[in-house]
């Protein structure tokens, strides 16, 4: 548990990275098929007990390991997000070609990807900022369409304070109904259609503090 | 009558590069700095052509890989998926100097796997509702919509193996794999760049990654820079 950072929410209580990576590690059943977004949901990863599941990387890797012992890094065994990987015993490698067509085919279980916006009918917007600089698409737009279930893992609201879960995107979408789950800092939420309903709250996050902090109704 | 299959390999980097020419579209494979082609890279460079389409997932980065192409202000377009903090793209990006076509990953593979195999266009799901739809047909096929996406062809393709014998077949390492295979199958030329060539039978038949059918020069590069770009270790217990 940690503290929010702007000074108007400084003493409300949080979930901090680790707690929603923890959160969104029981989300992923035994023997799935995951694929871990760049950046908050690769952390995701290191609450999953060992051979619990198999990691996809998109870049070519299924049974994706912890990050290697200092000194035994590999330049060519890499993650999606390009970070020095280990591959564990039952692992594979294969081009890229082939690993998104275990994507676009069905094959992989479930994403945890990181969003910008996710509106109530499960569209996300995950790969570009309006008017901002354009980091590119990636595997998003293919993990978000192709694999059986997508998670979204994101903090509630920007730094500006802006809602992120909304009734619909005004940033580029990545895909089109497609979100099953939100993961935020506030708690977990389902989108509906209607809005996002309230699976859990962290500890300490009223439902008044939840709704006024989305942009869509809260059921 | 000499066929396309014989005497592959070649000993000089500029050999290996001489059918390159201005204008023409390379497929670079490569994720990332990992699995590329380092020297034959460096080799288009120091040939003087210019005015490259160039193929790649993110066109180098840290001022390294095809990173030395766009500084060389030999690159008109640039087709990939992901440009995150390549600063060399960005710049030129935004000063016009360079054409960007973003492609989502897969469809960037499965194009080239197509042209590859003879498919001039597939319907996908990737990119329905986005901006990637635009200006391409649509199709509703059991319910569902799709984007036909049309083959991606190149005049050459550049690409990195770990061991190759002297007919082309191909072994790659790990996660270096990336689009190098498929590349391989895209272009009207392929050049393999090698760590370790060896004979013909010094890779068990079905070791083969990818068939020698695909590969028509290669070049024995034994040492690589394998640049890392996050470097992200744990303690040893």
């Amino acid at each position: 548990m940690t503290m929010q950072s702007p000074s108007s929410t400084a003493s409300l209580p949080v979930w901090s990275t680790e707690d929603m990576a923890r959160r969104a590690a029981r989300e992923i059943p035994e023997g799935a098929i995951v694929n871990l977004g760049i950046g908050l949901p690769t952390q995701v990863g290191d609450y999953l007990p060992e051979g619990h599941a198999w990691l996809h990387s998109e870049n070519g890797l299924l049974g994706t390991g912890p990050f290697p012992y200092e000194g035994d890094e590999d330049p060519s065994l890499i993650n999606a997000g390009k970070q020095t990987v280990t591959v564990v015993a039952g692992g594979s490698t294969f081009d890229s070609a082939s690993s998104f067509a275990m994507i676009r085919g069905g094959h992989v279980d479930l994403a945890i990807l990181g969003a910008m916006q996710v509106s109530a009918t499960g569209d996300l917007a995950n790969w570009a900022v309006p008017k901002g600089k354009v980091m590119g698409i990636g595997g998003a737009m293919d993990l978000a369409f192709g694999c059986r279930r997508v998670i979204a893992m994101m903090q509630h609201v920007t730094k500006k304070h802006e809602h992120k879960l909304v009734r619909a995107c005004d940033y580029p979408l990545t895909a089109a109904r497609v979100v099953a789950l939100v993961i935020t800092d506030l708690g977990v939420f389902e989108p509906t259609g209607e809005g996002f309903r309230v699976v859990e709250l962290a500890p300490g996050v009223t439902r008044e503090r939840a709704a006024a902090s989305t942009g869509a109704p809260l059921l | 009558m000499i066929g396309r299959h014989t005497a592959k390999v070649v000993t000089s980097i500029a050999e290996a590069l001489a059918p390159v020419t201005d204008g023409m579209t390379i497929l670079v494979g490569g994720f990332g700095l990992s699995g590329n082609p380092e020297a034959l890279i460096r080799g288009v460079v120091d040939r003087g052509v210019r005015d490259l389409t160039v193929v790649s997932n993110n066109c180098g980065n840290m001022g390294k890989g095809l990173a030395q192409w766009l500084r060389a202000g030999i690159v008109r377009k640039v087709i990939c998926s992901y440009i995150g903090n390549n600063e060399e793209l960005h710049t030129r990006m935004a000063s016009g100097e360079v054409t960007v076509e973003i492609t989502p990953q897969g469809t960037l593979a499965e194009r080239m796997r197509a042209a590859g195999a003879g498919i001039p266009a597939f319907y996908t799901p990737t990119g329905v509702g986005t901006v990637v739809e635009h200006g391409k047909e649509t199709k509703e096929i059991d319910g569902r919509r799709y984007l036909l996406e049309r083959a991606l062809h190149g005049d050459v393709a550049l690409v990195r193996a770990q061991v190759a014998d002297r007919f082309g077949n191909l072994r790659f390492w790990r996660t270096g794999r990336n689009f190098n295979p498929v590349m391989a199958t895209a272009a009207k030329l392929t050049l393999v760049e090698c760590d370790r060539l060896v004979d013909n039978g010094g890779i068990d038949p079905d070791d083969v990654h990818l068939a020698g059918i695909y590969a028509h020069r290669i070049i024995h590069v034994p040492e690589h820079e394998n640049a890392i770009e996050f470097r992200t270790v744990r303690k040893r217990p």
